[in-house]
């Protein structure tokens, strides 16, 4: 009967709705605990360094490879496309803002979430699929102090870091192909670069973007470990959605940063 | 010898029973088993009354439980899967919230502490997790440690010397640099069993210690639980569904199904009742109270219907 | 993975990543100084300030000499007052005249110094007497339609500069 099926369509979508709000209330709840518990994750500086090591140490070498390809890349297409108007000599400061402004941050968290962040989703859900979550509770230790706020604060620490080693790869790779491989001249090449770019507003608010970024990636990683069904399923599970989860989010906070940021400039 | 587990644990309270427990061979069964000496006001470590709980609140798995489990004593929880043995571990911890009903554990009622007041609980209590729950990262020594660590200012030559006397009374000193991944079941469960009598609690919580044991673990296992227990001078609480293994080692059984305690008695008593579910349980018969075949149409019908 | 190394690559880590910050800071970008050097502020007024944005820069032989600080329009006189704020090291003098130019010509819209000869300077606060607007396009070629259009018949007066 198409009312039954209508009724039950719209049963579904409340239902989903509710359950969406309720998760997402819990996970405002969530990320309050992990913040409060944040001073015995730097008490115990040793569990955070360990976890920086973890998330952006061992994250150097696909960052920095991409960050070289991708400027390699830039500066490739950029100067094809740059030429066409005479203005090769832009080179420089075309493929600076790209990196700085939005390339940076925003691939650098893109590759940090598929890396660390479903990394820190995986190991944290096993802990609880274990019980390891469960002992370290009733032996009266709160794991949310020890194991998942130093791999929160872990991740937003590393975050901004990668994204300036990214840049810098990626100036460097454009440079390689630009000025070795092409023939744009050198000082042209830097000295448009830097006299296009700005420290603030540019690099600034590149690092606050790979910040928001970290916070919000490192976020959904300790949250969908610890919330994850205590199953092999429900990890996986668990795992796709901080990738999935993490990457939209970058995507739709670098637009939201992006308009309040770069709207202000060229207006009086 | 070891003094009243109603205030805190002194720290020559705590050395004094590793002196009496572990210089002491254990494996020596003339050794004359001590008295649990309490000298406090609360005879049961732990009492349930007419506790209820459910997960979702409109199935309930535990309905009206009463249980009283003096101190000193190894008592098991026996019942088939699923029907709320660990739930009820789960209150006696306090992970859980019984929907009603008391929890009262070492005379303080569970629901009602604070979370200070939790974790000074769980300070005094140890648990053995199904497949023990040691954790990944570290190697045993380090596991067995980690309460001590966490917990006590203790130093670290004294922290050495209590993990190598907690492995050797499970008798895995030698396998302190091995990481869990390197253990074998019946190992890792030893290890955690260290773990959880590592600050010498007063009452030990066992979720199905001999689950998935070879036979020489399974022995071994079960007389470190009764050992332990006198040694310490603890309260043991082993759910379980190995009956062979309980009734050599514990002092009183719970027979939990569907919810609630249908029979409880001393192992003597399990070898002499009719109860027609605990002889079900105890001879291992395939048909009873609790049904061979899952419930469905006459046979019959659904072959004609077919 | 022993504590001692782990402290190790995670030093090693910090430092690379804040110094490719500093790289970017001051090697890609322009850090510029003037915010922190010691400067003074100078007004301008113009019929038309054309395209200039806040922070453009402000030139003297085409060296950078300060930044456009803020733009406002007067109520009464219906112009619009600039701001500058000027780097300490130069002084101008109180015929120094101001001009909105493009550098190229679709580049950057900035404001140009070119010294006077009096021997007072200006200093903190006061107004630069003498400017020049922006040259607008539309009106550069309204201008020359009407040039055109009155170079008919009849003998044009030309327009009056200003």
């Amino acid at each position: 009967m198409p009312a039954d099926a209508i009724a039950r369509g719209f049963r579904r979508v409340g239902n989903g709705t509710m359950r969406a709000i309720a998760r997402a209330g819990f996970a405002t709840r969530f990320f309050l605990a992990v913040l409060y518990h944040s001073p015995a994750a730097f008490h115990r500086l040793q569990l955070t360094v360990r976890e920086i090591y973890f998330a952006g140490v061992l994250s150097l070498v696909v960052i920095m490879v991409s960050g070289l390809f991708v400027g390699m890349v830039l500066g490739l297409q950029g100067y094809d496309a740059l030429n066409k108007y005479g203005a090769g000599d832009s080179l420089g400061i075309f493929v600076g803002l790209s990196l700085v402004r939005e390339l940076g941050p925003v691939v650098a968290g893109l590759l940090f979430a598929s890396r660390a962040g479903s990394a820190v989703t995986a190991e944290i859900g096993l802990m609880k699929t274990t019980e390891q979550l469960s002992a370290m509770e009733m032996m009266a230790v709160d794991p949310l102090a020890r194991i998942v706020a130093p791999r929160f604060w872990g991740g937003v620490i590393s975050m901004p870091l990668l994204a300036a080693l990214f840049s810098v790869m990626g100036v460097f790779g454009a440079y390689l192909v630009g000025v070795r491989l092409i023939g744009v001249d050198s000082g042209t090449f830097w000295g448009n670069m830097r006299a296009g770019i700005e420290f603030w507003p540019d690099v600034t608010n590149g690092i606050i973007k790979s910040t928001v970024f970290g916070i919000a990636v490192s976020l959904i990683a300790v949250f969908e470990g610890y919330d994850a069904n205590p199953t092999a399923e429900g990890v996986s599970a668990a795992t796709t959605r901080t990738v999935v989860g993490g990457s939209l989010a970058i995507l739709a906070l670098d637009f939201v940063l992006t308009v309040f940021m770069f709207r202000g400039l060229g207006t009086v | 010898m070891t003094a009243g587990h109603c205030g805190p644990r002194k720290a020559a309270d705590t050395i004094d029973s590793l002196f009496f427990a572990f210089l002491r061979p254990l494996h020596d069964a003339s050794t004359p088993r001590p008295e649990a000496a309490p000298a406090c006001a609360v005879a049961n470590a732990i009492e349930m009354a007419g506790v209820s709980f459910g997960y979702d609140r409109r199935r309930p798995v535990l309905r009206g439980i009463d249980m009283t489990i003096p101190r000193g004593k190894v008592v098991a929880i026996m019942g088939g899967s699923g029907c709320g043995k660990t739930t009820i571990l789960r209150l006696i911890g306090g992970q859980l919230r019984q929907q009603s009903g008391r929890v009262l554990v070492g005379g303080q009622s569970v629901k009602e502490l604070t979370r200070e007041g939790l974790y000074a609980l769980r300070r005094r209590i140890g648990m053995l997790f199904q497949f023990g729950a040691l954790f990944t990262d570290m190697t045993v020594y380090e596991n067995v440690a980690f309460p001590m660590r966490e917990h006590t200012g203790l130093d670290e030559p004294l922290i050495r010397d209590l993990v190598l006397m907690k492995l050797h009374a499970v008798g895995l000193r030698g396998a302190a640099q091995l990481r869990p991944s390197e253990l074998s079941g019946g190992m890792a469960r030893r290890v955690a069993l260290a773990r959880a009598i590592a600050l010498d609690p007063m009452l030990v919580l066992y979720d199905e210690p001999f689950a998935g044991l070879d036979p020489i673990s399974l022995g071994v296992v079960g007389q470190l639980i009764r050992q332990l227990n006198d040694a310490l001078g603890i309260t043991s609480v082993v759910v379980t569904h190995d009956v062979y293994e309980s009734l050599k080692i514990v002092d009183y059984l719970y027979f939990v199904s569907d919810g609630r305690i249908i029979w409880h008695g001393t192992p003597e008593d399990v070898r002499h009742t009719a109860d027609p579910f605990v002889r079900q349980f105890v001879d291992g018969q395939p048909d009873g109270p609790v049904p061979f075949h899952y419930p469905a149409r006459p046979y019959v019908e659904q072959l004609r219907a077919g | 993975m022993n504590k001692a190394t782990i402290d190790l690559w995670v030093g090693i880590f910090v430092t690379i990543g804040i110094g490719a910050i500093v790289f970017l800071a001051l090697k890609v970008g322009n850090l510029m100084s003037l915010e922190t050097k010691p400067s003074y502020r100078l007004e301008a007024s113009f019929d038309n300030i054309g395209g200039l944005k806040l922070r453009a820069p402000v030139k003297a032989a085409g060296v950078i000499v300060g930044r456009v600080e803020s733009v406002r329009l007067d109520p009464k006189t219906y112009e619009a007052v600039v701001t500058l704020r000027m780097d300490d090291g130069y002084q101008f003098s109180k015929d120094t005249i101001a001009q909105i130019l493009t550098s190229g010509l679709l580049g950057e819209v900035y404001i140009g110094l070119e010294a006077g000869g009096d021997p007072a300077m200006l200093a903190d606060g006061q107004r630069v007497a003498k400017t020049q607007s922006a040259v607008v396009i539309e009106k550069l070629i309204s201008q020359f339609l009407f040039d055109k259009a009155s170079s008919g018949p009849t003998p044009s007066t030309g327009p009056s500069a200003k």
